[in-house]
Protein backbone atom coordinates (compact mmCIF):
# COMPACT_ATOMS: atom_id res chain seq x y z
CA UNK A 1 0.00 0.00 0.00
CA UNK A 2 1.24 3.40 -1.29
CA UNK A 3 1.86 5.65 2.19
CA UNK A 4 -1.05 8.18 3.46
CA UNK A 5 -0.83 12.11 3.53
CA UNK A 6 -0.46 11.13 7.37
CA UNK A 7 2.43 8.10 6.76
CA UNK A 8 4.12 10.76 4.42
CA UNK A 9 4.52 13.31 7.59
CA UNK A 10 5.76 10.36 9.76
CA UNK A 11 8.66 9.66 7.20
CA UNK A 12 9.40 13.12 6.57
CA UNK A 13 9.77 14.08 10.61
CA UNK A 14 12.14 11.38 10.81
CA UNK A 15 14.50 13.12 8.67
CA UNK A 16 14.45 15.81 11.60
CA UNK A 17 17.26 15.66 14.39
CA UNK A 18 17.19 16.68 17.95
CA UNK A 19 18.18 20.26 18.23
CA UNK A 20 17.06 21.30 14.29
CA UNK A 21 15.42 24.52 13.47
CA UNK A 22 13.53 23.60 10.77
CA UNK A 23 10.51 25.34 8.26
CA UNK A 24 7.62 23.61 7.62
CA UNK A 25 5.59 24.49 4.06
CA UNK A 26 2.28 24.30 3.19
CA UNK A 27 0.04 20.96 3.31
CA UNK A 28 1.13 17.58 4.20
CA UNK A 29 4.39 19.53 5.46
CA UNK A 30 2.51 20.73 7.96
CA UNK A 31 1.61 17.69 9.32
CA UNK A 32 5.09 16.69 10.05
CA UNK A 33 4.78 18.36 13.39
CA UNK A 34 1.96 15.93 14.96
CA UNK A 35 5.10 13.27 14.33
CA UNK A 36 8.60 14.38 15.81
CA UNK A 37 7.93 12.83 19.15
CA UNK A 38 10.58 13.48 21.79
CA UNK A 39 12.53 14.95 19.50
CA UNK A 40 13.43 18.94 20.56
CA UNK A 41 12.93 20.61 17.18
CA UNK A 42 11.70 24.39 16.60
CA UNK A 43 9.58 25.45 14.08
CA UNK A 44 10.10 28.72 12.26
CA UNK A 45 7.71 30.41 10.54
CA UNK A 46 8.63 32.70 7.94
CA UNK A 47 6.44 35.83 8.54
CA UNK A 48 8.39 36.34 11.81
CA UNK A 49 8.20 33.87 14.34
CA UNK A 50 10.37 30.56 16.06
CA UNK A 51 9.10 28.28 18.37
CA UNK A 52 5.19 27.99 16.60
CA UNK A 53 2.89 26.18 18.49
CA UNK A 54 -0.55 24.19 17.76
CA UNK A 55 -3.37 25.84 16.78
CA UNK A 56 -5.64 27.83 19.55
CA UNK A 57 -8.30 26.91 21.65
CA UNK A 58 -11.81 28.30 20.44
CA UNK A 59 -12.02 31.64 21.55
CA UNK A 60 -8.53 32.33 22.12
CA UNK A 61 -7.98 33.49 18.59
CA UNK A 62 -5.25 36.36 18.26
CA UNK A 63 -5.44 38.07 15.27
CA UNK A 64 -1.73 38.99 15.73
CA UNK A 65 -0.49 35.42 15.85
CA UNK A 66 -0.73 33.79 12.71
CA UNK A 67 1.63 31.14 10.81
CA UNK A 68 2.95 31.42 7.26
CA UNK A 69 -0.22 30.44 5.67
CA UNK A 70 -2.50 32.63 7.32
CA UNK A 71 -3.48 30.23 10.10
CA UNK A 72 -4.28 31.26 13.96
CA UNK A 73 -1.60 29.44 16.01
CA UNK A 74 -0.37 30.11 18.99
CA UNK A 75 3.27 30.36 21.12
CA UNK A 76 5.50 28.38 23.55
CA UNK A 77 7.72 29.02 26.23
CA UNK A 78 10.68 29.09 23.39
CA UNK A 79 8.77 31.71 21.36
CA UNK A 80 10.43 34.31 19.68
CA UNK A 81 9.17 37.37 17.26
CA UNK A 82 11.06 39.38 14.67
CA UNK A 83 10.73 41.46 11.64
CA UNK A 84 10.64 39.68 8.01
CA UNK A 85 13.82 41.03 7.16
CA UNK A 86 15.51 39.80 10.24
CA UNK A 87 13.51 36.00 9.64
CA UNK A 88 14.91 35.64 5.98
CA UNK A 89 18.07 36.74 6.56
CA UNK A 90 18.23 33.81 8.97
CA UNK A 91 16.83 31.36 6.04
CA UNK A 92 19.32 33.24 3.79
CA UNK A 93 22.34 32.87 6.07
CA UNK A 94 21.59 29.20 6.23
CA UNK A 95 20.71 29.20 9.99
CA UNK A 96 17.91 27.21 9.50
CA UNK A 97 18.55 23.15 9.22
CA UNK A 98 16.10 21.87 7.45
CA UNK A 99 12.88 22.91 5.31
CA UNK A 100 9.94 20.14 3.72
CA UNK A 101 7.75 21.50 1.42
CA UNK A 102 4.95 20.44 -1.07
CA UNK A 103 6.39 20.51 -5.08
CA UNK A 104 3.76 20.42 -8.01
CA UNK A 105 6.95 18.92 -9.70
CA UNK A 106 10.58 17.62 -9.02
CA UNK A 107 13.95 16.61 -11.83
CA UNK A 108 16.46 14.39 -11.45
CA UNK A 109 18.69 17.35 -10.78
CA UNK A 110 17.39 18.43 -7.75
CA UNK A 111 15.04 21.51 -9.67
CA UNK A 112 12.00 22.45 -7.69
CA UNK A 113 8.78 23.75 -9.58
CA UNK A 114 5.99 24.20 -6.78
CA UNK A 115 5.16 28.31 -7.33
CA UNK A 116 3.20 28.93 -10.75
CA UNK A 117 0.97 27.52 -13.54
CA UNK A 118 1.31 29.81 -16.38
CA UNK A 119 -2.05 30.93 -17.31
CA UNK A 120 -4.01 28.98 -14.61
CA UNK A 121 -2.43 29.71 -11.40
CA UNK A 122 -0.62 33.20 -10.42
CA UNK A 123 -0.82 33.64 -6.99
CA UNK A 124 3.03 33.64 -5.84
CA UNK A 125 6.38 32.55 -4.53
CA UNK A 126 5.65 33.69 -1.03
CA UNK A 127 8.84 32.55 1.22
CA UNK A 128 9.58 29.29 -1.23
CA UNK A 129 12.71 30.41 -3.65
CA UNK A 130 14.44 31.75 -0.14
CA UNK A 131 13.81 28.89 1.44
CA UNK A 132 14.84 26.37 -0.75
CA UNK A 133 17.90 29.07 -1.50
CA UNK A 134 19.00 29.12 1.81
CA UNK A 135 17.96 26.47 4.10
CA UNK A 136 20.74 23.53 4.80
CA UNK A 137 18.27 20.73 3.56
CA UNK A 138 15.45 20.62 1.29
CA UNK A 139 12.95 17.78 1.58
CA UNK A 140 9.94 17.23 -0.79
CA UNK A 141 6.68 15.82 0.50
CA UNK A 142 4.35 15.39 -2.42
CA UNK A 143 2.32 12.32 -4.34
CA UNK A 144 4.44 10.54 -6.67
CA UNK A 145 1.58 11.41 -9.80
CA UNK A 146 -0.63 13.60 -10.71
CA UNK A 147 -4.41 13.02 -10.65
CA UNK A 148 -4.26 12.22 -14.44
CA UNK A 149 -1.83 9.84 -13.42
CA UNK A 150 1.25 11.52 -14.58
CA UNK A 151 4.70 11.56 -13.06
CA UNK A 152 5.48 14.52 -11.27
CA UNK A 153 9.52 13.13 -10.85
CA UNK A 154 10.76 14.33 -14.20
CA UNK A 155 13.98 14.30 -15.99
CA UNK A 156 13.25 18.26 -16.37
CA UNK A 157 10.64 20.31 -14.63
CA UNK A 158 8.31 21.81 -17.05
CA UNK A 159 6.78 24.44 -14.85
CA UNK A 160 8.39 27.67 -13.59
CA UNK A 161 11.32 26.54 -11.43
CA UNK A 162 11.46 27.90 -7.66
CA UNK A 163 14.99 26.66 -7.84
CA UNK A 164 17.49 24.89 -9.66
CA UNK A 165 19.22 21.81 -8.00
CA UNK A 166 18.13 22.93 -4.48
CA UNK A 167 16.36 19.44 -3.59
CA UNK A 168 18.21 16.97 -1.53
CA UNK A 169 14.99 14.15 -0.85
CA UNK A 170 11.74 13.65 -2.20
CA UNK A 171 9.43 11.47 0.18
CA UNK A 172 6.42 10.14 -2.00
CA UNK A 173 3.22 8.03 -1.58
CA UNK A 174 5.53 5.17 -3.12
CA UNK A 175 8.90 5.97 -1.37
CA UNK A 176 12.16 8.07 -0.09
CA UNK A 177 14.77 9.25 -3.25
CA UNK A 178 17.55 10.85 -2.63
CA UNK A 179 18.93 13.13 -5.51
CA UNK A 180 22.43 12.35 -6.74
CA UNK A 181 25.15 13.91 -9.42
CA UNK A 182 24.06 10.49 -11.58
CA UNK A 183 20.44 10.81 -11.11
CA UNK A 184 17.66 9.66 -8.43
CA UNK A 185 18.26 6.81 -5.93
CA UNK A 186 15.73 4.79 -4.49
CA UNK A 187 16.36 4.95 0.03
CA UNK A 188 13.31 2.86 0.90
CA UNK A 189 10.12 1.85 -0.90
CA UNK A 190 6.49 2.36 0.66
CA UNK A 191 5.44 -0.33 2.46
CA UNK A 192 4.31 -3.27 -0.02
CA UNK A 193 5.61 -0.79 -3.17
CA UNK A 194 8.21 -2.20 -5.15
CA UNK A 195 11.57 -0.85 -6.26
CA UNK A 196 9.62 -1.26 -9.96
CA UNK A 197 6.83 -0.01 -9.05
CA UNK A 198 8.62 2.98 -8.29
CA UNK A 199 10.59 3.02 -11.33
CA UNK A 200 7.38 2.89 -13.43
CA UNK A 201 5.43 5.76 -11.69
CA UNK A 202 8.75 8.14 -12.20
CA UNK A 203 9.71 9.84 -15.59
CA UNK A 204 13.08 10.50 -14.25
CA UNK A 205 16.48 8.30 -14.33
CA UNK A 206 16.40 6.47 -11.29
CA UNK A 207 20.35 5.21 -10.75
CA UNK B 1 8.70 68.85 16.92
CA UNK B 2 4.79 67.05 16.87
CA UNK B 3 4.09 63.63 15.59
CA UNK B 4 1.10 62.93 16.99
CA UNK B 5 -1.96 63.47 14.56
CA UNK B 6 -5.74 62.98 14.86
CA UNK B 7 -7.00 61.25 12.10
CA UNK B 8 -5.35 59.13 9.50
CA UNK B 9 -6.86 61.63 6.94
CA UNK B 10 -5.01 64.25 8.84
CA UNK B 11 -1.58 62.32 9.21
CA UNK B 12 -1.62 61.73 5.36
CA UNK B 13 -1.99 65.60 4.95
CA UNK B 14 0.01 67.02 1.72
CA UNK B 15 1.89 63.48 1.76
CA UNK B 16 -0.09 62.11 -1.72
CA UNK B 17 0.89 62.51 -5.28
CA UNK B 18 -0.49 60.62 -7.99
CA UNK B 19 2.29 58.00 -9.01
CA UNK B 20 3.51 57.45 -6.04
CA UNK B 21 5.48 54.55 -5.14
CA UNK B 22 3.99 53.23 -1.43
CA UNK B 23 5.34 50.57 0.79
CA UNK B 24 3.24 48.85 3.31
CA UNK B 25 3.85 46.74 6.22
CA UNK B 26 1.58 43.85 7.02
CA UNK B 27 1.38 39.76 6.28
CA UNK B 28 -1.86 38.58 4.72
CA UNK B 29 -4.46 40.83 6.78
CA UNK B 30 -1.76 40.95 9.49
CA UNK B 31 -0.31 44.02 11.09
CA UNK B 32 -1.94 45.84 7.92
CA UNK B 33 -2.05 49.78 8.64
CA UNK B 34 -5.85 49.61 7.96
CA UNK B 35 -6.84 53.52 8.79
CA UNK B 36 -4.33 54.68 6.26
CA UNK B 37 -5.66 52.06 3.68
CA UNK B 38 -8.57 53.68 4.26
CA UNK B 39 -7.60 57.31 4.38
CA UNK B 40 -5.89 56.59 1.34
CA UNK B 41 -8.68 55.18 -0.71
CA UNK B 42 -10.84 58.74 0.55
CA UNK B 43 -8.08 61.05 -0.84
CA UNK B 44 -8.26 59.59 -4.06
CA UNK B 45 -4.66 59.33 -4.96
CA UNK B 46 -4.33 56.98 -8.04
CA UNK B 47 -1.67 55.36 -10.31
CA UNK B 48 -0.35 54.04 -7.14
CA UNK B 49 2.60 51.43 -6.78
CA UNK B 50 2.77 49.61 -3.65
CA UNK B 51 5.55 47.07 -2.42
CA UNK B 52 3.37 45.02 0.40
CA UNK B 53 3.70 41.06 0.28
CA UNK B 54 0.56 40.43 0.06
CA UNK B 55 -2.77 42.22 -1.18
CA UNK B 56 -5.32 42.07 0.80
CA UNK B 57 -8.90 40.36 0.51
CA UNK B 58 -11.73 41.51 -1.64
CA UNK B 59 -12.93 43.91 0.79
CA UNK B 60 -10.41 44.34 3.16
CA UNK B 61 -6.72 45.82 3.44
CA UNK B 62 -5.44 46.90 0.10
CA UNK B 63 -8.03 45.06 -1.99
CA UNK B 64 -10.02 48.28 -1.07
CA UNK B 65 -7.78 49.91 -2.95
CA UNK B 66 -7.46 47.57 -5.84
CA UNK B 67 -11.56 47.52 -6.17
CA UNK B 68 -11.22 51.50 -6.43
CA UNK B 69 -8.79 50.92 -9.09
CA UNK B 70 -6.41 53.17 -7.48
CA UNK B 71 -3.25 50.50 -7.37
CA UNK B 72 -1.15 50.38 -11.17
CA UNK B 73 1.70 48.16 -9.79
CA UNK B 74 1.91 45.43 -6.96
CA UNK B 75 5.16 44.38 -5.62
CA UNK B 76 4.50 41.55 -3.84
CA UNK B 77 5.68 37.44 -2.88
CA UNK B 78 1.67 36.10 -2.55
CA UNK B 79 -1.38 37.46 -4.01
CA UNK B 80 -3.76 34.37 -3.83
CA UNK B 81 -6.23 35.28 -1.35
CA UNK B 82 -7.65 38.30 -3.72
CA UNK B 83 -10.16 37.67 -6.44
CA UNK B 84 -10.47 41.03 -7.60
CA UNK B 85 -6.82 41.28 -7.95
CA UNK B 86 -6.52 37.87 -9.88
CA UNK B 87 -9.24 39.52 -12.37
CA UNK B 88 -7.04 42.77 -12.45
CA UNK B 89 -3.85 41.68 -13.57
CA UNK B 90 -5.50 38.58 -16.15
CA UNK B 91 -7.30 41.26 -17.87
CA UNK B 92 -4.26 43.05 -18.10
CA UNK B 93 -5.25 45.91 -15.93
CA UNK B 94 -3.01 46.06 -13.21
CA UNK B 95 0.61 45.36 -12.95
CA UNK B 96 2.47 42.42 -10.68
CA UNK B 97 6.25 42.22 -9.92
CA UNK B 98 6.60 39.50 -8.00
CA UNK B 99 9.54 39.42 -5.94
CA UNK B 100 10.51 36.43 -3.35
CA UNK B 101 9.70 37.31 0.14
CA UNK B 102 12.88 37.45 1.54
CA UNK B 103 14.27 39.36 -1.06
CA UNK B 104 11.23 42.37 -0.61
CA UNK B 105 11.77 42.37 2.67
CA UNK B 106 15.37 42.74 2.48
CA UNK B 107 14.67 45.04 -0.59
CA UNK B 108 12.94 47.56 2.09
CA UNK B 109 15.61 47.02 4.69
CA UNK B 110 18.07 47.74 1.84
CA UNK B 111 16.61 50.64 1.01
CA UNK B 112 15.97 51.90 4.76
CA UNK B 113 19.99 51.45 5.27
CA UNK B 114 20.87 53.24 2.20
CA UNK B 115 21.78 50.37 0.06
CA UNK B 116 21.17 50.57 -3.60
CA UNK B 117 21.53 47.16 -4.28
CA UNK B 118 22.60 43.65 -2.83
CA UNK B 119 23.07 40.27 -4.69
CA UNK B 120 21.27 36.64 -3.27
CA UNK B 121 21.00 33.01 -4.01
CA UNK B 122 17.24 33.60 -3.89
CA UNK B 123 15.77 33.07 -7.69
CA UNK B 124 18.65 32.32 -9.11
CA UNK B 125 18.28 29.92 -12.37
CA UNK B 126 14.19 31.24 -12.18
CA UNK B 127 12.17 33.85 -13.88
CA UNK B 128 12.97 35.92 -11.22
CA UNK B 129 17.05 36.73 -12.49
CA UNK B 130 15.85 37.23 -15.81
CA UNK B 131 17.60 40.43 -16.72
CA UNK B 132 19.38 40.77 -13.76
CA UNK B 133 23.30 41.01 -13.04
CA UNK B 134 25.13 37.73 -12.14
CA UNK B 135 28.08 37.23 -9.85
CA UNK B 136 29.55 34.38 -8.54
CA UNK B 137 31.30 34.38 -4.96
CA UNK B 138 33.11 30.62 -4.62
CA UNK B 139 31.16 27.81 -6.61
CA UNK B 140 27.64 30.12 -6.40
CA UNK B 141 25.72 31.89 -8.55
CA UNK B 142 24.09 35.22 -7.10
CA UNK B 143 21.89 37.79 -8.58
CA UNK B 144 21.48 41.46 -7.86
CA UNK B 145 18.24 43.04 -6.42
CA UNK B 146 17.56 46.46 -5.76
CA UNK B 147 17.00 48.54 -2.75
CA UNK B 148 13.36 49.67 -2.51
CA UNK B 149 13.80 54.04 -1.71
CA UNK B 150 9.81 54.55 -1.45
CA UNK B 151 7.60 57.73 -1.91
CA UNK B 152 6.08 57.10 1.83
CA UNK B 153 5.61 54.36 4.55
CA UNK B 154 2.51 52.86 5.50
CA UNK B 155 2.99 50.71 9.00
CA UNK B 156 0.96 49.39 11.76
CA UNK B 157 2.57 48.62 15.26
CA UNK B 158 0.77 48.01 18.69
CA UNK B 159 2.12 50.96 20.88
CA UNK B 160 3.84 53.99 19.91
CA UNK B 161 5.28 57.13 22.45
CA UNK B 162 4.75 60.29 21.14
CA UNK B 163 8.07 60.57 19.82
CA UNK B 164 7.39 57.60 17.47
CA UNK B 165 9.17 54.88 18.85
CA UNK B 166 7.60 52.02 17.98
CA UNK B 167 6.52 47.87 19.49
CA UNK B 168 5.09 45.42 17.73
CA UNK B 169 2.83 42.88 19.11
CA UNK B 170 3.50 38.92 17.77
CA UNK B 171 3.78 38.02 14.22
CA UNK B 172 2.19 41.46 13.74
CA UNK B 173 5.51 43.32 13.23
CA UNK B 174 6.77 40.91 9.96
CA UNK B 175 7.61 43.33 6.93
CA UNK B 176 6.57 46.21 9.58
CA UNK B 177 9.93 47.52 10.27
CA UNK B 178 11.64 47.23 6.56
CA UNK B 179 8.43 48.97 5.14
CA UNK B 180 8.83 52.15 7.96
CA UNK B 181 12.64 52.30 6.95
CA UNK B 182 12.31 52.10 3.15
CA UNK B 183 10.15 55.33 3.02
CA UNK B 184 11.36 58.78 2.14
CA UNK B 185 8.51 59.58 4.63
CA UNK B 186 6.65 57.37 7.15
CA UNK B 187 3.34 57.34 8.51
CA UNK B 188 2.18 54.86 11.86
CA UNK B 189 -1.07 53.91 13.13
CA UNK B 190 -1.10 52.70 16.61
CA UNK B 191 -3.51 50.67 19.36
CA UNK B 192 -2.11 53.45 21.70
CA UNK B 193 0.05 56.12 22.18
CA UNK B 194 1.99 56.84 25.69
CA UNK B 195 3.95 59.66 27.04
CA UNK B 196 7.53 59.54 26.14
CA UNK B 197 9.39 57.53 29.28
CA UNK B 198 6.53 55.07 29.64
CA UNK B 199 8.34 52.16 27.12
CA UNK B 200 11.73 50.89 28.38
CA UNK B 201 14.15 52.04 26.07
CA UNK B 202 15.77 48.46 25.73
CA UNK B 203 12.08 46.96 24.48
CA UNK B 204 11.61 49.48 21.45
CA UNK B 205 11.53 47.31 17.93
CA UNK B 206 11.88 50.71 15.66
CA UNK B 207 13.02 53.43 16.54
CA UNK B 208 11.24 56.95 16.22
CA UNK B 209 13.90 58.46 13.65
CA UNK B 210 11.72 56.56 11.23
CA UNK B 211 8.22 58.03 12.18
CA UNK B 212 7.28 60.59 11.36
CA UNK B 213 3.69 60.86 12.05
CA UNK B 214 1.50 59.25 14.20
CA UNK B 215 -2.01 58.18 14.46
CA UNK B 216 -3.89 56.20 17.56
CA UNK B 217 -7.27 54.35 16.40
CA UNK B 218 -9.71 51.42 16.36
CA UNK B 219 -8.58 48.97 14.46
CA UNK B 220 -10.56 45.29 13.14
CA UNK B 221 -7.54 43.49 12.81
CA UNK B 222 -9.91 40.81 11.08
CA UNK B 223 -8.51 37.16 11.02
CA UNK B 224 -8.09 35.61 7.59
CA UNK B 225 -8.20 31.77 8.54
CA UNK B 226 -9.22 31.10 12.09
CA UNK B 227 -7.92 27.64 12.81
CA UNK B 228 -8.89 26.05 16.21
CA UNK B 229 -8.61 22.93 18.18
CA UNK B 230 -11.04 21.13 20.36
CA UNK B 231 -9.85 21.71 24.28
CA UNK B 232 -10.95 17.61 24.94
CA UNK B 233 -7.70 17.28 22.16
CA UNK B 234 -5.38 18.62 25.49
Amino acid sequence: MPWDRNQMAARAAQELEDGMYVNLGIGIPTLVANYVGDKDITLQSENGMLGMGPFPFEGEEDPDLINAGKQTITELARTSYFDSATSFGMIRGGKIAAAVLGAMEVSEKGDLANWMIPGKLVKGMGGAMDLVAGVGRVIVVMDHTNKHGDSKVLKECTLPLTGKGVVDRIITNLGVLDVTNKGLHIVECADGVSREDIVKATEATIV
Amino acid sequence: MKKVYGTAAEALDGLLHDGMLIAAGGFGLCGIPELLIDALVDSGVKNLTVASNNAGVDDFGLGKLLATRQIKKMMSSYVGENAEFMRQYLAGELELEFNPQGTLAERMRAGGAGIPGFYTQTGVGTQIAEGKEVKVWGEKEYILEEGIFADLSIVKAWKADDTGNLIFRKTARNFNPPAAMCGRFCVAEVEEIVPRGSIDPDHIHLPGIYVHRLIQGAHEKRIEQRTVRKREDA
